[in-house]
């Protein structure tokens, strides 16, 4: 097993000690198969034991620990040292908030995600006695990418929208509310129209793509934002110049 | 220090603790209900579970055979009272996640599809993909926010219950960004905090499961049940320990040792069944306690294949087809590639047994309920206990959901009986405690131990006296070590004095949970002189029914070892038999 010496950059900031963010540099002995998830964690086991970082299930389904790494975002715990230089430099995801260290304040998504109504407004109601509702694999398939985004927060660092305009509803909350408006089971359109389709919604979006670029589960949420674009479209033409027919 | 004044408050918001807090809103919309956990919602380990969740809905299948699997499956070591109303409810909770918009896999006709999975005599296990447990995960966390009365308190640590007048009444928590110790005063408390894994130096669980939900309800006086059951699943990646799902297998994966032998024929699991045609509850279908001790018979007879990752057998998927595959264990194939760098459509992948599962847990009745009054808990913190001493496979996602709603309806019913009225005083004294207790770790000057150096003990002690197979001589070591890290655990300190999202200090905490939970299994699995299940003792090797047909319980000491006691067993309806699972069988 090969093992090389990296230098692990890293941005250090305790807001109780702290004016301004720094970088502290470990040399790390690394196995070629580790990811930089394990050489942070062989920094604080063995080297400084006062690294702030989230992470949990090391195997890209929890979305915990997602950063800037050499300017990219990534999953800490799928970014493979063998495809880095001997220096790799590590920050926390770029336009959210530093808590502390490695550690963001996520709030703000948080927030979005609830804003959209992520969660099934059922079209028919059905009492748990009758059953299951029927969904064809085909019906499937038309919502099953949306439903795979982990949180991980990826594509609002990767996002220069959001970078700007902090207010944009942003990928992964319009996605998640793509999901559930192509759910053949859901009837909640009209009720997310009202945050997906306003100017901090989808129109926000300057279709650049990185979203879908950096997005860990090939969840593409570029795709599913112009969908809700090309539909929410339909509906302005629908409601102004063809008033007579329902949406 | 802030008071947090809630009904209901829950710790932990995984499967378990969702499914609570929605049945709460649901029940009663003018509940406050604090739902409190060390890590967002969605970061919780359920995500990480892949085969699927067993529940009865096909016409070939029956309530009858799901029972029979499970208590067969659990050495009749399960209470079967419990499994009844488990096997009962399963279905409609099913069927609750799919009305929530859950993306099951579907039949081409759109009813929901079952998958075979291992101790299992039908198919039952509905999935999702390969990636149920995380579909279950953001389905429950995206429905509960459409409760606007369950409050959510995103990383908060509990540190400590508050027991007065002989009830629970709420807790204590760090507030992680802040540093700041929390009190939360509550009518009742459920635990659904997970597993414990990490005690254990090579485990499919994530970091954040760290027992301290166990231990939270241990300090306070509430025994652990049967803690000396861990599951070791069979298949996870010998370099980093991730689960490959029996679902694997259950799609038709066979495993090979270096001759390319089936060699679960050697072990009471033949005969051989034809390549991609599983055969349900023989072969690579065998439950997983049969599968991890085949593996370990096989290492000691020298018919393993040495890698860099150390001793392996060959999970075989390539028959399977790339297209069955990506459709199937799209997942799977990912994780091969990426932390493997081996493609299961192209060759044998190369796997060993890995610590998954606590079948112990906080000792719970039927409903969910604690010893200590006003506690309930539920999900693999929870011992009820339908697992006995082996989980099948599949029985866990469906357990959080039954037993996370059956605690929040408990709970509801126990704060609803008349309570007497909390003494703020007595309530704030503890609080004041256990901002004590956390303050002395600051405080503390830095000394010889360290949190890794105690852990990195812990974790080796537990695999060399406590694995797949133990001797009492080896429990004994086990057992002393441990007691001795005890000792030495109360003079660490941390080198981070920071009150901001300080990790040092969580993971000071977190050891203190899992050696507290590794000494129960440790002296719960030396005192148990039977092999039963995922418990095998070499020099005990039959399952004493005479003597064991009972449930251990440890009960916490601060600076002793637990002192261990004893529960029957509940028999309704199946006798203890013989666990077959050769393909001869019938």
């Amino acid at each position: 097993m090969s093992e090389r010496q990296i230098e692990l950059e890293v941005l250090r900031y305790d807001p109780e000690k702290d004016s301004a963010p720094r970088f502290q540099t470990y040399s790390v002995p690394c196995l070629n198969e580790w990811v930089v998830l394990d050489a942070l964690n062989y920094v604080k086991e063995n080297l400084d034991t006062t690294l702030s970082y989230r992470w949990s299930c090391h195997m890209a389904v929890c979305g915990s620990c997602g950063m800037m790494i050499n300017g990219e975002p990534k999953l800490a715990c799928k970014a493979f040292i063998h495809e880095y230089s001997d220096k790799i430099r590590v920050e926390p995801l770029a336009h959210f908030p530093i808590e502390r260290d490695l550690v963001t304040v996520i709030e703000d998504f948080i927030g979005k995600l609830s804003s959209v109504k992520p969660y099934l407004i059922p079209k028919d109601d059905k009492p748990i006695s009758a059953g299951e509702f029927k969904q064809t694999p085909a019906e499937l398939i038309k919502f099953k990418q949306y439903t795979l985004c982990i949180n991980c927060m990826l594509c609002y660092a990767a996002c220069p929208q959001y970078g700007l305009v902090p207010e944009f509803v942003g990928p992964a909350a319009i996605a998640l509310a793509h999901r559930y408006n192509q759910d053949s089971r859901d009837g909640g359109r009209d009720a997310r129209q009202e945050v997906v389709a306003s100017n901090e919604g989808v129109w926000e979006c300057s279709f650049v793509g990185a979203c879908s670029e950096v997005c860990p589960k090939h969840v593409d949420p570029a795709g599913a934002l112009q969908q809700v674009k090309v539909a929410s479209t339909i509906d302005w033409y629908k409601e102004h110049l063809m008033p007579w027919v329902k949406k | 220090m802030e008071i947090i004044q809630t009904d209901i408050a829950i710790v932990g918001a995984g499967g378990a603790g969702l499914r609570a807090a929605i049945a709460l809103a649901e029940m009663d919309p003018k509940l406050r209900i604090a739902l409190v956990s060390k890590v967002y919602p969605m970061r919780s380990h359920t995500c990480a579970a892949e085969g699927g969740a067993a529940g009865v809905i096909k016409s070939d299948d029956s309530l009858d055979l799901h029972f029979n699997d499970t208590v067969g499956g659990g050495d009749w070591l399960s209470d079967q009272d419990a499994v009844e109303y488990f096997i009962n409810e399963a279905p409609k909770e099913l069927i609750q996640l799919e009305h929530w918009g859950c993306p099951w896999s579907r039949e081409p006709n759109g009813s929901v599809a079952v998958r075979p999975f291992g101790g299992m005599k039908i198919k039952r296990t509905w999935f999702a993909a390969d990636k149920s447990g995380f579909h279950i995960l953001h389905t429950l966390f995206q429905t509960s926010l459409k409760y606007p009365s369950i409050q959510r308190f995103d990383e908060f640590f509990a540190t400590d219950l508050l027991v007065d007048d002989g009830r629970c009444q709420g807790f204590t928590a760090l507030e992680i960004r802040t540093g700041q110790m929390k009190q939360f005063q509550a009518k009742a408390v459920i635990i659904a905090a997970g597993g414990a894994g990490r005690m254990f130096p090579f485990t499919t669980n994530g970091a954040i499961k760290t027992g301290d939900g166990m231990a939270l309800a241990y300090r306070a006086g509430a025994p652990l049940k049967d803690m000396e059951f861990v599951q070791y699943h069979p298949t996870g990646l010998p370099n980093n320990g991730i689960l490959l799902t029996e679902g694997c297998r259950g799609e038709g994966g066979i495993l090979l040792n270096k001759d390319g032998r089936r060699y679960l024929q050697d072990y009471g699991m033949g005969p051989e069944t034809p390549v991609g045609q599983p055969v349900l509850k023989t072969m690579e279908l065998g439950p997983r306690d049969r599968l991890s001790q085949s593996f370990w018979h096989e290492q000691q007879k020298g018919n393993t294949v040495s890698t860099r990752w150390g001793d392996c057998v060959l999970l075989d998927m390539r028959h399977l087809g790339e297209k069955k595959i990506n459709e199937r264990l799209p997942l799977v194939r990912d994780l091969c590639i990426s932390y493997l760098g081996m493609d299961p459509v192209k060759e044998p992948i190369p796997i060993r047994p890995v610590v998954h599962y606590m079948m112990g847990g906080i000792h719970t009745d039927i409903n969910a309920a604690t010893p200590l009054p006003g506690l309930f808990a539920a999900g693999e913190c929870a011992c009820v206990s339908i697992n006995g001493a082996n989980r099948l496979g599949s029985n866990s996602l469906t357990e959080l959901l039954v037993f996370g709603r059956k605690a929040a309806m408990s709970a509801l019913a126990y704060m609803q009986s008349g309570l007497s009225t909390a003494k703020d005083a007595a309530l704030a004294a503890q609080a004041k405690d256990s901002e004590s207790r956390i303050q002395a770790l600051f405080d503390q000057p830095a000394g010889q131990e360290t949190i890794n150096g105690l852990r990195q003990e812990m974790m080796h002690t537990m695999e060399q006296g406590a694995g797949i197979y133990r001797t009492g001589e080896g429990l004994a070591a086990t057992c002393d070590k441990i007691a001795e890290l005890r000792q030495r655990y109360v003079g660490i300190s941390i080198n981070d004095k920071s009150r901001v999202y300080n990790t040092d200090l969580m993971q000071a905490l977190e050891l203190g949970s899992l050696l507290d939970c590794a000494e129960a299994v440790a002296v719960g699995a030396r005192d148990r002189k039977e092999s039963r299940g995922a418990h095998q003792r070499l020099d005990f090797t039959a399952r004493d029914d005479q003597n064991l047909l009972k449930h251990s319980l440890a009960y916490y000491h601060p600076k002793e070892p637990p002192r261990i006691d004893y529960l029957d067993v509940v028999i309704t309806k199946s006798q203890p038999g013989v666990r077959d699972y050769s393909g001869a069988k019938k």
